[in-house]
C-alpha cells in the first residue's frame, strides 16, 4: 500500500493547473488534488462563475476541464516532474465514464491516487451519474475501485448532508474506498438564481459537524476533512478530533500562500527537531 | 519554486493616497513587486468584512527610488463595497498584495506607429505602457477617454508621454465630445497606427479591436473581468477566445489575459 495522504492537500478546484501554485507553494511531495477531470473536454459555464457571499464564495465553475486525453498529454506530466503527489479528481456521466477514468489513470506515470467527486453541488445539472443516493455513490466506487491498481489510494469526496453522511461514508468504505473525504462547497444558489456550491470559513462548522459524526460512528476509517479549512488553528483542529488529514480550497483563492504556511506549521509539530 | 519572475504575495503598506479625479491613487511599497512589473500586470489585493474574493488593481506606475525603494501606485475605482474600503485606506495602513500578476502587453520589436487608447481607470495600465514604447522609439498617441473630466484617468499626465494626445468625454467638458467607438476610426487614420493598445470597457474594446482589425493593425486589449483569486487557480474568470487554429477555447482573464489580442476574442460570447 502506498502512503497515505496527508496531513495537508490540496483542494479539487483551487490550485489551478498546479503552475500557479507554483508561485505561491513549494510543490515537491505536495498531496495535490486536480480540478475533476472528465473523459471529454468541458467548456464550463458562462460568467458569472464566482460571487462573493459573507465569509464565503459561491461558485458555478461548470466543472471546466480540458477532459483526460490532454490532462494526461500535458498536466499530469508537468505535475509528475514537479514533484507533487498528484491525486486526479474524476467526474463522470455515467458508471462507464467513472470506469475508463480510472482504467486509464491507473496506467498513468505518476498517478498517486484518484478522488472520486461525489459531491458535485449540482450534479444532475452538470450531467454528472446521479450519486445523491449512497447505493449509487458506493456503486461508482466499486467500478471505480475495481479498474485502479490496488496500491494506489481511492479518495471518495462525500456530500457535507448531515443527513446522510454517515451512511454514504460506510458505502464509499464497504465499497472499497481508501479513505471518504468529508466536506464539499454545499449547494447554494448565485445571485441570479443558478446552482452553485457554497465554500469558505462560512461552510466550516457545517464540514465540523459531518466529519465529527463520521468519524464517531465508523472506526479505524480514515477520513479526511475539508471544508472552510483556511489557518493552521482550523487544520489542527479538524486533525484533533480525528480526520486523517485536511484539505485547503478556498483558502487558496483568498491568500495563495495558505498551504504552504498550514504545511509548513503542521510538519514542524510532527518533527520536533 | 517561486522564480524571479514570477508573482509574489506580500504585506504592502500605504505610503500616500490622493483623489485622481473620480478615482484613488494609492502609492504602495510592496518589497519585490515593482522590480517585476511589467506594465499591463496588475496586483490582486485583500479586503476585510469576511470579503474573501480578491480585488485587482492596475498598476499605473512604478517608482524606482525613494525613502521606502521602489513603489507602485495602483487605481482604485470604488464600486462596491470592497473597493470603497481600499479607497479609503489611510497612509501606513497594510495591505495583503499579490503581484505582478497576468500577461502583460507585448512590445513591438521595430520603431512603429502605436496608438493607445484608455478609458476611465482602466487607462491605468497604458501610461508605463507608453513610456517603454516611447524608450523603443515607437511614435506614441494616447487617447484618454472617460465620461466626464473627473472620469478621466491623468490626461493632464498624457502629454508627458506621448507625441499626440486626443482626450475625448461623454459630456463634451473637456477635448472632444462623445465615444471612443465614433472618434477610433479618425484616430487610427491621423496616426497611421501599426499597434494599437486599448484599456476600458467592454464594449469600447470591441470597437477599437474592430476598428484595428479593419486597418489591418494588431490590437491587444486589457481586459477587466470578475477576478475572484486573480492567481489563476479557480477558473472563475472565463474569457472565451478563438485560437489560430480557428478552435474556441475558454481561457483565464488572470493569467493567460488580462492583455490578449483583439482580434481572437470571441466578443458575442464575452460578459
Amino acid at each position: 500500500m502506498s502512503r497515505q495522504p496527508g496531513p495537508v492537500m490540496v483542494a479539487s478546484g483551487c490550485g489551478g493547473t498546479g503552475r500557479e501554485l507554483a508561485a505561491y507553494a513549494e510543490l515537491v511531495g505536495l498531496d495535490f488534488v486536480t480540478r475533476s477531470i472528465t473523459l471529454d473536454p468541458r467548456p464550463g459555464g458562462p460568467a458569472l462563475r464566482i460571487a462573493e457571499s459573507p465569509s464565503g464564495l459561491v461558485n458555478a465553475i461548470g466543472l471546466q476541464n480540458p477532459g483526460l486525453e490532454h490532462f494526461l498529454a500535458t498536466e499530469l506530466p508537468w505535475l509528475v516532474r514537479a514533484g507533487a503527489h498528484v491525486f486526479v479528481s474524476i467526474a463522470g456521466g455515467s458508471m462507464g465514464e467513472y470506469a475508463d477514468l480510472a482504467r486509464r489513470l491507473g496506467r498513468a506515470p505518476g498517478v498517486a491516487g484518484i478522488e472520486i467527486n461525489l459531491g458535485a453541488p449540482h450534479q444532475v445539472g452538470e450531467g454528472l451519474f446521479d450519486v445523491r443516493e449512497p447505493y449509487h455513490a458506493a456503486s461508482v466506487v466499486a467500478a471505480v475501485r475495481r479498474e485502479f491498481p490496488a496500491n494506489l489510494p481511492v479518495l471518495a469526496k462525500l456530500r457535507p448532508d448531515l443527513t446522510r453522511v454517515v451512511e454514504g461514508a460506510r458505502g464509499a468504505v464497504d465499497a472499497g474506498a481508501s479513505a471518504v473525504v468529508v466536506g464539499n462547497s454545499i449547494p447554494a444558489a448565485m445571485p441570479d438564481g443558478r446552482p452553485g456550491g457554497l465554500s469558505g470559513p462560512a461552510i466550516g462548522p457545517v464540514s465540523l459537524r459531518c466529519l465529527v459524526e463520521v468519524v464517531s460512528a465508523l472506526d479505524h476509517v480514515a477520513v479526511i476533512g475539508a471544508g472552510g479549512v483556511s489557518s493552521v488553528e482550523d487544520a489542527r483542529r479538524l486533525l484533533d478530533l480525528g480526520a486523517s488529514a485536511v484539505q485547503i480550497g478556498t483558502a487558496l483563492l483568498h491568500d495563495p500562500t495558505t498551504v504552504a504556511r498550514v504545511r509548513a506549521a503542521l510538519t514542524r509539530e510532527e518533527d520536533p527537531l | 519554486m517561486a522564480d524571479e519572475h514570477g508573482p509574489l504575495h506580500v504585506t504592502g503598506e500605504v505610503l500616500a493616497t490622493k483623489k485622481a479625479g473620480a478615482y484613488r491613487l494609492l502609492t504602495i511599497a510592496a518589497p519585490g513587486i515593482p522590480q517585476r512589473f511589467r506594465a499591463g500586470n496588475f496586483v490582486a489585493v485583500s479586503v476585510d468584512g469576511g470579503r474573501l474574493a480578491r480585488r485587482p488593481l492596475w498598476i499605473h506606475r512604478v517608482k524606482e527610488a525613494g525613502a521606502f525603494g521602489a513603489t507602485l501606485d495602483v487605481v482604485v475605482n470604488a464600486v462596491g463595497p470592497g473597493t470603497t474600503w481600499l479607497a479609503q485606506r489611510p497612509v501606513g495602513a497594510r495591505l495583503e498584495v499579490t503581484g505582478p500578476l497576468g500577461r502583460p502587453f507585448a512590445l513591438p520589436r521595430e520603431p512603429v506607429a502605436c496608438v493607445l487608447v484608455g478609458e476611465g481607470h482602466s487607462a491605468a495600465p497604458l501610461f508605463p505602457l507608453a513610456e517603454r514604447l516611447r524608450q523603443r522609439g515607437c511614435a506614441v498617441t494616447l487617447v484618454v477617454a472617460g465620461p466626464d473630466e473627473a472620469g478621466l484617468l491623468s490626461a493632464l499626465e498624457a502629454r508627458r508621454s506621448a507625441r499626440a494626445v486626443t482626450v475625448i468625454t461623454g459630456d463634451g467638458s473637456v477635448g472632444v465630445r462623445g465615444d471612443v467607438a465614433t472618434h477610433i476610426e479618425s484616430v487610427l487614420e491621423r496616426a497611421d497606427a501599426d499597434v494599437v493598445y486599448a484599456g476600458g470597457p467592454l464594449p469600447m474594446l470591441r470597437a477599437v479591436a474592430a476598428a484595428a482589425e479593419r486597418r489591418g493593425a494588431w490590437s491587444q486589449v486589457a481586459l477587466e473581468t470578475p477576478m475572484p483569486c486573480a492567481t489563476g487557480l479557480c477558473q472563475g474568470c472565463p474569457v472565451p477566445v478563438v485560437s489560430y487554429d480557428g478552435v474556441s477555447r475558454v481561457v483565464r482573464g488572470c493569467v493567460d489575459g488580462p492583455v490578449v489580442r483583439g482580434d481572437r476574442v470571441d466578443w458575442d460570447s464575452l460578459r
